[in-house]
């Protein structure tokens, strides 16, 4: 299914133009994650379906789809951000995920949590982002060889 | 009973659920699934619970109809034509006095709307007043979700990443 | 009796999950294919959140986002937002789940060449 780009000239044109602006919501959704509804899960979701439509459009060869394979590729660093957030917190003398403990010495108590949660999503986010690309890359390599009409 | 709009909701719902069920294609039966998961997330976000309608638009109406499109377009169009038996009398008949023992213990549960049910009674109030003091986060589930119970967060994203690591396990490896 | 569907009557919600958890049971056990399997079994997981988050909703509350500068906050002014915490984990574990066995079942179908449980089951002997 990811054998070649698509005909249309109309279909390309769009989502050249509409990629950045689902991914520049995304971004909004997850920073404002806590003065509005939103968060990690569904910004991630989102940078993810962005990517997802670039490679189903733009076929094989392109840059995008290239750069995309690589960001799949590394899988496992949203974890490894929110662990190391956790791993921060413990250096700086609290429990795990206390974020209360993190060493940044001009701010308060509520502004330090308020720091941790924003990391933390952003970790989330990363995480299933890359995860859903990667498994629709894993889904339609199935399809890409032996019979595929559809 | 002030619940006028969602009982036309409720009954869509399960029209739609119907509607996926009894179709004859696979393809018509999971795009009926998508419209289904948008019904859903229409009656949480009346409910009031604005981040699960979120999440459900965005990840069952969107990312779980792209994996069933996307799994679909590599089965040949002669698979995908459903067989229809006639319905085994045994699944029936246990199914329904299931339905009816769960009917039966309907009284013991707190009432729809009920502000003093033990869902809302003992730790919740207890985030609702002291989150904003805490964390300078107006959005209570969120600092529920990345504060007060953050190791739950972090299985669940471990759990993800599990999931991913194991389509790739599975599908990849003799394909090269 | 009567207290019996007076009871029904007051909980549209618990009427609602019932029915759809029997539907999505019944499509798991009775059809043959394997992708309708994973539709039941995609209806179960929903009915239950459907029923975890309208255990949280109550009569003339709103949103629980809360506004800066408010001096005292009442809880029942707000509708209780842990099961939303729970649900918004389920949910996004229910379609990691589902990716994971749409790739099982891509590789059945590769390997065994259809969809199909008893051709599949004969296969196999």
């Amino acid at each position: 299914m990811i054998e070649s780009r698509h005909d249309s000239v109309i279909v390309r044109r769009l989502s050249r133009g509409l990629i950045p602006l689902v991914q520049i919501f995304a971004l909004y959704i997850l920073f404002f994650g806590q003065y509005n509804p939103g968060g990690g899960f569904v910004g991630g979701v989102m940078l993810g379906t962005s990517l997802i439509l670039g490679i189903l459009v733009f076929g094989p060869t392109d840059p995008l789809t290239v750069v995309t394979k690589r960001i799949a590729e590394t899988d496992g660093v949203g974890l490894m951000i929110f662990a190391a957030v956790g791993g921060l917190c413990l250096i700086g003398g609290g429990q795990f995920l206390n974020y209360a403990e993190l060493e940044i010495p001009g701010l308060a108590a509520p502004s330090r949590r308020s720091l941790g949660i924003i990391l933390t999503q952003i970790g989330v986010a990363v995480d299933i982002a890359v995860t859903a690309v990667s498994i629709v890359f894993s889904l339609s390599v199935m399809s890409g060889n032996g019979d595929s009409h559809g | 009973m002030t619940y006028s709009f969602e009982l036309p909701l409720l009954i869509l719902l399960i029209l739609t659920a119907g509607g996926a069920i009894f179709v004859k294609d696979l393809l018509s039966s999971v795009l009926i699934l998508g419209s289904y998961s948008f019904f859903l997330a229409l009656v949480w976000a009346w409910l009031g619970a604005v981040d699960v309608a979120f999440v459900e638009a965005v990840v069952g109406a969107g990312l779980a109809t792209v994996f069933f499109v996307i799994t679909l377009f590599g089965i040949d169009p002669r698979d995908t034509l459903i067989r229809r038996t006639p319905p085994p009398i045994a699944a029936v008949v246990s199914l329904l006095l299931l339905g009816l023992l769960l009917l039966y213990a309907a009284n013991d549960l707190a009432a729809f709307g009920d502000s003093a049910s033990p869902a809302s009674t003992h730790v919740s109030p207890f985030y609702l007043e002291n989150s904003l003091a805490d964390t300078r986060t107006p959005n209570v589930v969120t600092a529920i979700l990345m504060d007060y119970r953050a190791l739950d967060t972090l299985m669940e994203t471990v759990v993800i990443f599990t999931a991913g690591l194991a389509c790739w396990l599975l599908l990849r490896r003799d394909a090269k | 009796m009567v207290e019996l569907v007076q009871g029904w009557l007051l909980r549209p919600n618990f009427i609602a999950f019932v029915t759809l958890f029997l539907l999505g049971l019944y499509i798991t056990v009775t059809h043959h294919n394997l992708l309708k399997k994973l539709i039941g079994l995609y209806l179960v997981q929903t009915s239950v959140i459907f029923f975890l988050v309208t255990t949280s909703a109550k009569d003339g509350a709103t949103v629980p986002i809360l506004m800066p500068g408010k001096t005292a906050i009442q809880p029942d002014a707000y509708v209780n937002p842990l099961p939303h915490v729970l649900t918004l984990t389920a949910i996004v574990v229910q379609v990691a789940t589902l990716g994971v066995s749409l790739a099982l079942v891509a590789g059945i179908y590769r390997k065994y060449g259809s969809l199909d449980e008893d051709e599949v089951l004969k296969k196999l002997e």
